[in-house]
């Protein structure tokens, strides 16, 4: 009814005419780009990983599933998958628990909140690769924290994880949560100030201690913050590239790729665009399969409002 | 905010496209990744010497990665139509840019020059493609060399090692010297290097027959499970905090004493020369022991891509300077590498220049002359890569000699595939 009323109303006002087009053709160009530069080159994607495509993109070869058979054959993409599960697992969950400690710390109305807060969002104004070659040096026995502590004088100090290959994908969790729970910090902060104060002075009314109105009350309520926050670090998870780069660039041996590297590493590297687009579609569908249940569940949660 | 990314995105693509003034005929526009000071300088004789016939020279440097940067550009040009004049390239990916129907062709000046006769037929392999000229080789760099620090090698008994033994003996000695004996950085084609030097030194119809034919017969054999063996042994010697070293730090430490020695081809003698070390009085380099008289190569070589008739003139002009005795001798005393064509004369070249010329000579006329595994001149980088992650992973300890064979032997075949 609305809809039509408008529509009687544009035809008859041209300025409304236009009122009514201008979004559209605003956003015209923007959603054409996106369509071709994003799904357009999906699709694009998709179509490569079914090519025996070796060094340019090569359409006249199709080899089926091939691709993909190889792919889960491989040892590195094997290393690759454990290594993103040890990584977004513990980076995940390390992650937010830090961050809503860190954040329910903040949010005791201290003094200096304003100046403790940045110090802790900081590390995300850096570029993974500064995070990562910072953490290179840092770890290094040679020049980093064991040196030091030699030099201290605790001699029999050892930390030599990021050489070895069974620890060195621990270094890039370490690294990667001094990068990201301030973020999360953030995120679980800008929540807390939003919980009503009325439902928290009734529970204290009622004589609940604060851990009981923390544990049964304000986390609880926090549920949609988890959920922002597992899936902006999950993403990062499976994308994560630069730091691992930065930091050990696969090594030692190959103890240290990930899916996105093995990406980079195939397609660039080693002349196998048709097993470089395979993994790229494999992380694809990962993140899909995070993505799409949270962007359903926002957006039946909108309408059922 | 996205919208003026977006503009932003569409303002710079149209300045560059601006930019892109169309080539003219005296130019050539060479990609290359030849950036840091020595190897600067000595692309700057090349520059220098097309300057006074007339070419300007549009310089394209891609840093980064040992050339894999400079590729992802190249195929970014290669795939809008737009391929550079020239473009530095090694080994196989030539060929692999062959296959794609892009290159250009040399054989006319290539003829005229003669150069059939005095380029390495190792190298012809890389620089034809079915039979026609399609790049023009600078310099080869030989890769089964060993740099010793002098003073280290007199402190345990001054003999260089001819053998595998003696080289086991002289490592023993320098470690009770209290030194690191091997300077090594373990990066993938770090200890593929190596292998490559340990692989020759078993015999050079083994390193053909594994390296070059990829005989899975080969591969997964008792003389392999050997070579690993001896990489086992060799790791012994290398110290605690080798991993993700740069391979010039790790010629640092054999520069200041810290190590013994380094397993690394002759680009390192920069390294040496730039300290101010001398060879003979500071520092010594020898072939890996048992790999005397043969030499394992790469080579850079200038690519040369398809171009209009009126630009055809500048490359080939390029082409044959580049092949010019002069250049050869000027560019590779520079670079540390030897010439591409064996009939320079050898007097500008320090003594292990000189080595490195009579070697290659000698191995070329022998036949044993081959191309390195490890600087992808034995295989294409698929299968390459596939044999580093094994190389690297035995290095590491995350597999036995045994299983490092076998394992080398289906990586071979599943990176074929």
């Amino acid at each position: 009814m609305a809809i039509t009323d408008t529509a009687k109303a544009a035809a008859a006002n041209p300025r409304a005419t236009l009122q009514d087009w201008l979004p559209k053709l605003v956003l015209a160009p923007s959603f054409a780009l996106i369509l071709l530069f994003v799904y357009g080159f999906i699709l694009f994607t998709l179509a490569l990983s079914f090519t025996g495509s070796k060094l340019l993109p090569d359409f006249s070869t199709w080899v089926g599933f091939n691709n993909y058979v190889r792919l889960f054959n491989h040892p590195n993409w094997i290393v690759a998958l454990k290594n993103l599960a040890i990584f977004s697992i513990l980076y995940i969950f390390i992650c937010s628990v830090l961050g809503l400690g860190l954040a329910i710390l903040l949010d005791q109305k201290i003094r200096g909140e304003g100046v403790i807060r940045p110090i802790y969002l900081y590390p995300m104004a850096l570029s993974f690769i500064v995070t990562g070659v910072a953490w290179k040096w840092f770890l290094d026995p040679g020049i980093g924290l064991e040196n030091v502590m030699h030099q201290w004088g605790w001699e029999s100090f050892s930390f030599r994880w990021i050489k070895e290959g069974k620890m060195a994908i621990y270094t890039i969790v370490i690294a990667a949560i001094w990068q990201s729970s301030g973020f999360v910090m953030a995120m679980f902060l800008a929540g807390l100030r939003g919980v009503d104060n009325e439902v928290i002075k009734a529970a204290q009314i009622d004589g609940a201690s604060t851990v009981t109105i923390y544990r049964r009350i304000i986390i609880p309520l926090m549920r949609p913050v988890f959920l922002s926050a597992f899936v902006v670090l999950a993403h990062l998870a499976i994308k994560s590239y630069d730091l691992v780069v930065a930091m050990t660039d696969g090594g030692p041996g190959t103890a240290t790729w990930t899916p996105a590297l093995f990406m980079q590493k195939f397609t660039f590297g080693r002349n196998e665009m048709g097993m470089g687009a395979s993994s790229a579609i494999i992380m694809m569908i990962m993140i899909f399969s995070i993505i799409v249940p949270y962007l359903y569940s926002e957006l039946g949660g909108g309408k059922k409002q | 905010m996205l919208r003026k990314l977006l503009i932003g995105t569409m303002l710079s693509g149209a300045m560059t496209a601006g930019f892109a003034a169309p080539s003219f005929a005296d130019e050539v526009e060479v990609l290359h990744w030849w950036t840091s000071g020595g190897e600067a300088a000595a692309l700057d004789v090349l520059k220098k010497k097309l300057e006074s016939q007339g070419v300007t020279w549009k310089d394209m440097p891609v840093a980064g990665g040992g050339g894999e940067a400079a590729m992802t550009a190249l195929r970014a040009r290669v795939t809008a139509g737009d391929p550079p004049t020239a473009v530095q390239a090694l080994g196989f990916d030539i060929t692999d840019w062959a296959k794609q129907g892009v290159v250009g062709d040399l054989t006319d000046i290539a003829t005229k020059e003669g150069w059939d006769n005095v380029i390495p037929a190792a190298l012809q392999q890389f620089s034809k493609y079915d039979g026609k000229w399609i790049a023009a080789p600078v310099n080869v760099h030989s890769t089964n060399w060993i740099w010793i620090n002098k003073k280290a090698l007199d402190a345990a008994g001054g003999k260089a090692p001819e053998s595998w033994d003696e080289l086991v003996v002289v490592l023993d000695k320098m470690k009770a010297n209290g030194i690191s004996p091997i300077g090594h950085g373990g990066q993938a084609w770090q200890d593929a290097t190596i292998f490559d030097a340990v692989v020759l030194s078993l015999g050079t119809d083994f390193y053909k027959q594994s390296m070059i034919d990829l005989d899975p017969a080969a591969l997964n054999s008792d003389k392999m499970v050997e070579a690993f063996d001896r990489m086992s042994k060799l790791r012994e010697y290398v110290d605690a905090d080798f991993s993700g070293r740069d391979w010039n730090l790790a010629s640092a430490m054999v520069i200041e004493g810290k190590a013994g020695m380094q397993f690394m081809g002759d680009w390192a003698k920069g390294e040496f020369l730039k300290a101010g070390q001398k060879p003979g009085t500071d520092f010594v380099c020898i072939r890996f022991p048992g790999t005397q008289g043969a030499v394992t190569f790469n080579s850079d070589q200038f690519m040369m891509f398809k171009v209009g008739d009126a630009e055809k003139k500048a490359q080939d002009l390029m082409a044959s300077d580049i092949e010019s005795p002069e250049f050869q001798s000027a560019f590779n005393v520079v670079k540390g590498s030897a010439p591409a064509r064996t009939d320079v004369p050898d007097t500008a070249f320090d003594d292990c220049g000189k080595k490195a010329i009579a070697d290659l000579a000698e191995a070329d006329k022998g036949g044993k002359l081959f191309g390195s595994m490890a600087h992808g001149h034995a295989n294409p980088a698929a299968v390459k890569n596939a044999m580093y992650d094994v190389i690297t992973r035995h290095f590491n300890g995350d597999l036995n000699s045994k299983d490092a064979a076998a394992a080398l032997a289906d990586a071979v075949a599943a990176a074929k595939g």
